[in-house]
């Protein structure tokens, strides 16, 4: 077989037999099957309108807090983009490094700024933030995450409705 | 608890910390608009080389193991398969045993202290019908942690033998490797079997492998496991390398026997018979 | 070669559509299991933890690790005969391996964290190694058999670079279920698991299963293709059967002898459960006879060889082989070591529906994935023979 590309380039193998399309309707019905399930996010869709999330601070333990003392536990922007990095960091001090020979205790998490806390996603987090539903799910629901916490980890935290303020002094 | 020069220094340098800070936190308090906020010390945790427990079944009546028992469970929303929280979650008493979680119990001594054989031993009726208290052994060489494949329960230097709930994958190795019977699976969801869930502990899904921590959450705020704390005085528990904790005492005052000392595991509660 | 596998019979067609209904019966049940917790499907306990699904692992990868007997003969020895089936051994082996790493998973509960293992690698457990060893021996066995396969299809001898592959594979077989009897004889607390001779065992009753198991497929395919596996190498498998189911069941009167004998009721709690029952409890005591007594009388059959020459026969010896060893390496080993509980105390297993089901569904997998390797095996072999 010594030149083997003819005028289609390198498709033909052998020059002499003469090119058909085999099960050209089977194929065809295949293929435009597969093209509209894998746009179908895009025109299932088309024209829908959904709003962006927005998260309450609409909470008893909020309101009562003044204006300066409204601050989580890490600055807005920071928390935002790294609140998972944070409860990972609290979950290896409660449950993997934290001992009484930890200073000053395994249940005390010092944030950049000094403040300290009780690393609890359920009695710190929630503590302020008790509207999870208002506040939490609106961001996750759009983006469509689903944390797996919650599932282990009580959405009621100690004292709730209170000012379960957490801050240590 | 004994106290040593370090930790008087140490408890007296953060009550001058409270001191001081006091004042402050007291013209927060009393400024005008300002809440009422639950601000809390730090709590002091208790640390130790090698923590022990010793189980005084001398002290120890059923009624009172049923307490130290429900105490445990509580705090730490065990479920309780034969109760539903509704009906329609009912399963069968031979479901119920199966998927048993259990992270202190009682037993009879020769399921507690097995191989001594019941039929050839003439033993004494006091000893004949008393409740075990048992739970894990924090053995200083478990063989659960040398098997786990991810770490996911582990030693720490206070000889505490940890779950991290976060990290088992459910393979239930360290079921197969712990001679003591003492962890537990979730084969299924514990949440219609707890009737009050306790905020300060969280609840486990299934597939995942649990049991006694010693009480490591309260152990870092300061206060005793909560056995130790509803047994009246039965259990005793403080750190073995501390010649004068009180469980040094109560060993060097008592005779004692661990469950199965031969298998080398080295367990560390130890029973007043 | 891949494409030997999408042409055939419509027999070959019926199997796979059997299979893959196994399959999907499976799937429909592990999903429940995904979504409800492992004490929705199967009859595990707090006191009986592995059960149905590890005792599969068990017996599968003694059956995975045969392969090295006749991959020794032939690459060490040059024993020419087996050149016809190594291949097949091969294929059987990745099969089963297959079967088992899948068992693993169907076992765990939570397998959307089995990244932990190698993100957490704990060399002092044995898991881990069971793990690696596994994964290794599935793609030895995938990369030689394909390798060598495709060699012989182009009718060139195999490449260089796989000589020392298949050299590796042949300590590696033993060593995949020395590792498997090591999660269990290294527990001191399961007494019934406690022996030396876990390791010894395991390997006598793979090589008495897979060889035997491998005989009765090489029947199967001289029966319904045009590829004859050979008389001579049937009967030499035969041997190393022979040979096997003997040592396995002289290593169970050992370890009879050494429990009973002694007199130590730790060890001794296991075996009456097994044999005679316990505290009133024993629904295995009927299976453990057969399995036992079935097992002693294959092996006396297997001695003599005029059963070994009639193929009939070997057949049927062999199936007695498989079934029996199964039982008593599956089940039996299992429920043994957790009942009764280091407490002493008898709390039955008895697998549930679903388990068994899932189970046929992973034997599914493991069959279909044979089946096609199979066919691949046999039409380079008829086409290199035409």
């Amino acid at each position: 077989m010594a030149d083997y590309k003819n005028e289609f380039g390198w498709f033909a193998e052998r020059p002499g037999v003469e090119k058909k399309v085999y099960n050209k309707f089977p194929v065809l019905i295949g293929l435009v099957a597969f093209v509209i399930l894998a746009t179908a996010p895009l025109w299932l869709n088309a024209g829908r309108d959904v709003p962006p999330p927005q998260p309450s601070l609409d909470t008893p333990a909020i309101q009562k807090l003044t204006q300066q003392e409204r601050q989580c536990v890490l600055p807005l922007s920071e928390i935002r983009a790294t609140h998972m990095q944070l409860l990972i960091t609290w979950r290896d001090q409660v449950v993997r490094t934290g001992e009484g020979t930890q200073v000053p205790s395994p249940r005390v998490w010092t944030s950049p700024d000094g403040r300290k806390f009780v690393p609890s996603l359920t009695n710190t987090c929630l503590g302020c933030h008790s509207n999870k539903a208002e506040f939490c799910d609106q961001c996750h629901n759009y983006v469509a995450v689903v944390p797996n916490c919650w599932g282990c980890h009580l959405q009621e935290p100690a004292t709730a409705g209170q000012v379960a303020q957490a801050e240590v002094k | 608890m004994g106290i040593n020069r370090r930790e008087f220094i140490r408890i007296a340098g953060l009550s001058t910390l409270f001191g001081l800070g006091g004042a402050k936190a007291a013209w927060e308090l009393l400024r005008p608009g300002q809440v009422e906020a639950a601000l809390q010390a730090i709590p002091t945790p208790l640390a130790a080389k090698r923590w022990a427990m010793v189980v005084d079944m001398r002290k120890l009546d059923e009624a009172t193991a049923q307490q130290c028992i429900e105490a445990c469970h509580r705090i730490h929303n065990v479920p309780n398969f034969r109760s539903p929280v509704k009906p329609e979650d009912k399963v069968t008493p031979a479901e119920a045993q199966r998927w048993e979680i259990k992270w202190i119990w009682t037993d009879p001594f020769h399921n507690a202290f097995p191989g001594a054989h019941q039929e050839t031993m003439v033993m004494s009726e006091r000893v004949h019908h008393m409740q075990f208290l048992l739970l894990c052994n924090h053995c200083n060489n478990p063989p659960c942690v040398r098997v786990c494949p991810t770490k996911a329960t582990f030693q720490r230097s206070d000889g505490i033998v940890m779950m991290d709930m976060h990290r088992c994958i459910g393979c239930r190795y360290c079921m197969a490797g712990c001679p003591f019977s003492a962890r537990s699976f979730n084969w299924r969801d514990p949440r219609p079997y707890i009737h009050k869930t306790y905020p300060d502990y969280p609840t486990r899904e299934p597939g995942m492998v649990e049991k006694c921590d010693f009480c490591s959450k309260l152990l870092a705020k300061g206060e005793l496991p909560a056995c130790v704390v509803a047994s009246k005085g039965a259990l005793t528990f403080g750190d073995l390398n501390d010649e004068k904790s009180p469980v040094r005492e109560v060993l060097k005052a008592n005779f004692t026997i661990r469950r199965k000392p031969h298998l080398g595991t080295n367990p560390q509660v130890y029973y007043i018979v | 070669m891949l494409e030997y596998a999408l042409v055939g019979t419509r027999r070959y067609f019926m199997l796979l559509g059997a299979l893959l209904v196994l399959i999907l019966v499976g799937a429909y049940f592990y999903f429940q299991q995904l979504q409800y917790g492992l004490g929705y499907t199967t009859g595990l306990g707090r006191d009986v933890s592995w059960g149905f699904y590890i005792a599969q692992l068990t017996y599968l990868v003694g059956v995975a690790a045969s392969a090295v007997m006749v991959v020794l003969p032939y690459y060490l020895h040059d024993y020419k005969a087996f050149g016809r089936i190594t291949i097949l051994g091969e294929f059987l082996a990745v099969a089963a391996v297959l079967m088992c790493l899948i068992f693993v998973i169907v076992d765990l509960g939570r397998p959307d964290r089995l990244a932990n293992i190698i993100k957490y690698p704990t060399p002092n457990s044995v898991l881990f190694w069971d793990m690696i060893v596994l994964n290794t021996y599935l793609f030895l066995n995938i990369i030689i058999g394909w390798v060598v396969l495709e060699s012989e299809r182009n009718q060139v001898k195999p490449p260089n670079w796989v000589k020392p592959l298949i050299i590796l594979s042949i300590p590696w077989a033993p060593s995949i279920h020395t590792v498997t009897a090591f999660l269990y004889s290294g527990l001191p607390g399961r007494g019934f698991w406690l022996t030396a001779i876990m390791a010894p065992r395991f390997l006598s009753s793979a090589f008495a299963a897979g060889p035997s198991l491998l005989i009765l497929l090489a029947l199967l395919v001289r029966k319904y293709t045009k590829f004859d596996p050979g008389r001579e190498q049937i009967q030499s498998l035969a041997k190393i059967v022979t040979y096997a189911i003997l040592i396995n069941v002289f290593f169970f009167f050992c370890e009879v002898f050494t429990v009973f004998y002694s007199q130590i009721p730790d060890h001794m709690l296991h075996f009456q459960y097994l044999f005679s029952g316990l505290q009133g409890k024993g629904w295995l005591v009927p299976w453990m006879w057969f399995a036992i007594g079935g097992m002693t009388v294959a092996a006396l059959l297997m001695v003599s060889p005029r059963i070994r020459r009639n193929e009939t026969t070997l057949a049927l010896v062999c199936g007695l082989i498989i079934v029996t060893t199964y039982i008593d390496k599956g089940l039996g080993l299992m429920t043994g070591g957790f009942v009764p509980n280091p407490l002493e105390r008898v709390v039955e297993y008895k697998p549930t529906l679903p388990e068994l089901l899932i189970t046929l569904g992973v034997y599914g997998i493991g069959f279909l994935v044979l089946t096609i390797l199979f066919k691949v095996a046999v039409s380079v072999k008829e086409e290199i023979r035409a």
